[in-house]
């Protein structure tokens, strides 16, 4: 029943297939990827838009396509992958897994989470109404129609204007369906400027800023929805509602990491990002797990979970080569507009350069995103602007690394320029 | 004049292309690459299309595809319409021709995806 490897990577996706290329191409080569899916893959299965790719192969691909160029560098490795198998969960790096063969119990050396994330679903945002059937979320219309081959609906409101919702918008236009209105709660949208262009403004659909779902109609099938002004505390204002009729109504209301199993083996979480704690070789506060891609924090753009997976995979391999960097840490905070950053703490024994990923909590114009090691600068990089949409980076060179793994405490800090 | 929003960068620069006689004049981009797009999305914007087809005797029931370059904008429902009620036979490799030739523009539908054969 159990069964001994070295490294086991839960997620056969984008994040998962980069790290096992990566723990390959670091040296291990006892590696089982196992996915839950019948196919590799992930959520790109269903992403059939392209755009994916710009940063990692320098051409604009569709997310299968994406997927196979990792998919056959995985294969061209020899690579052992189960599919159709779910990990229930994780107890001193022994993970439990249930598939065609049954339950097994598979004793790791390192496991890596690279099991994406879901989407916030209709009971997390609290709509009124009746519960007609009709309303789905945004990444369920989009596996419906890509996968599936079926049409949710004919007459649309989308409510959030993240990517998905956009992409879904466009999707549903070319299927025949009738998008009427997307609608944002926020005065600004969490999607990709190209995408309103791409998506909205090419087929005329309407994207109502500072607005909401109030209410949801119909018996059987959803016949209106109600859409309502919000004033700047986000509340809806009284006399402002608007009835849309439509018979489905999309919700791209923000995605959460898929931390599930990461639970069961007791990892710190961290309550910004709904993901692991991680050092700067993604391990977690788990001894020999670590954690990568959207299962850690949501990225926007898919090269960026391949490259910080890719570095989970190396620095899993070199752990189980026995080298690790212990638990003396430097905590990395986040402050001055900055929502958060990852990784959270550096460790000090550790070598190489050292990057961090974040986010702002609102819009802003020429800023810059400083490291202050005990209230020193010691690298920052000016942006014309930062969306909370997009995802912002530093990279430390070397020298900057060491004084950060020499300092007594660490923040990472938006200040205007 | 037409006003857009540029696609190049994050910033979303908001132009304004202005026809001088037949030369194109763009203000308000902060680069060169803006400057280029507000040519091209006034004089013939492009885009690539993606959708799905249905698939028979295959491991799923659709393969993705795309077109094998960008289109113009005024052809994408036509486009669309070619792949409606078509089906096609697994196995299909990814990059295979789906559509020929779409609207006489060159450019073909081609999977993106591999489908292989139902076991």
């Amino acid at each position: 029943m159990t069964e001994k490897k070295n490294l086991v990577i839960i997620g056969g996706g984008p994040a998962g297939l980069a790290a096992a290329k990566a723990a390959y191409d670091a040296g291990e080569r006892d590696i089982l990827v196992l996915e839950r899916e019948e196919r590799l893959g992930g959520i790109l299965n269903q992403c059939i838009h392209n755009g994916f790719g710009l940063h990692t192969f320098k051409e604009e691909l569709t997310g299968p396509e994406y997927a196979a160029r990792y998919e056959r560098e995985v294969a061209a490795r020899g690579i052992e992958c189960k599919t159709g198998t779910t990990v229930l969960s994780i107890k001193d790096r022994q993970v439990t897994a249930v598939g065609a063969e049954g339950l097994k119990v598979y004793d790791a050396k390192a496991v890596i989470l690279a099991c994406g994330c879901r989407e916030r679903p209709r009971g997390a945002i609290n709509i009124a109404g009746c519960r007609a059937a009709g309303v789905f979320s945004a990444g369920t219309a989009q596996k419906l129609i890509n996968i599936d081959g079926l049409m949710p609906g004919r007459e649309v409101v989308i409510l959030g204007s993240g990517d998905i919702g956009l992409i879904m918008a466009r999707r549903m236009t070319f299927q025949g369906a009738k998008v009427k209105a997307v609608v944002e709660l926020m005065p600004y949208s969490s999607g990709l400027n190209r995408n309103i262009v791409q998506c909205l403004d090419d087929f005329g659909i309407p994207l109502k800023f500072s607005h909401t779902v109030v209410g949801i109609k119909g018996k059987k099938r959803v016949s209106s929805v109600i859409v309502a002004a919000v004033d700047k505390d986000l509340r809806p204002v009284a006399g402002t509602e608007e009835e849309i009729p439509c018979d489905t109504l999309l919700l791209s209301v923000g995605l959460l990491p898929e931390n599930e199993v990461a639970k069961t083996a007791g990892v710190e979480l961290s309550p910004v990002t709904s993901g692991a704690v991680v050092d700067d070789g993604l391990m977690t506060s788990c001894d020999g797990v670590f954690a990568c891609g959207n299962v850690l924090h949501v990225h926007d753009l898919v090269d960026f979970v391949s490259e910080e997976s890719e570095r989970a995979g190396a620095s899993a391999a070199a752990y189980i080569r026995g080298k690790s960097g212990g638990s003396d840490h430097v905590t990395v905070s986040a402050s001055g507009g900055v929502r958060y950053a990852v990784p959270q703490k550096v460790n000090r024994r550790g070598d190489g350069p050292i990057g961090f990923k974040m986010r702002v909590g609102r819009p802003a114009k020429d800023v810059k995103i400083s490291l202050f090691c005990d209230g020193r600068e010691v690298a920052f990089r000016k942006k014309r602007i930062v969306t909370p949409g997009e995802m912002e980076t530093l990279s430390l060179t070397a020298e900057q690394s060491d004084v950060l793994r020499g300092a007594h405490e660490a923040e990472i800090r938006l200040t205007e320029v | 004049m037409k006003e857009m929003i540029c696609i190049c960068c994050p910033l979303g620069c908001r132009l304004k292309v202005y026809d001088e006689g037949g030369e194109l004049r763009v203000e308000g981009n902060s680069c060169p690459r803006g400057a280029r797009y507000g040519v091209e999305e006034t004089r013939c914007p492009k885009r690539t299309v993606t959708s799905v087809v249905r698939v028979e005797g295959g491991d799923c029931e659709m393969v993705s595809v795309k077109t094998s370059d960008a289109i113009e904008k005024a052809k994408i429902f036509d486009a669309l319409a070619l792949l409606k009620g078509l089906k096609v036979t697994a196995p299909i490799e990814e990059g295979s021709v789906i559509v020929r030739d779409i609207l006489g523009t060159g450019v073909d539908f081609v999977a993106t995806k591999t489908v292989r054969k139902k076991q």
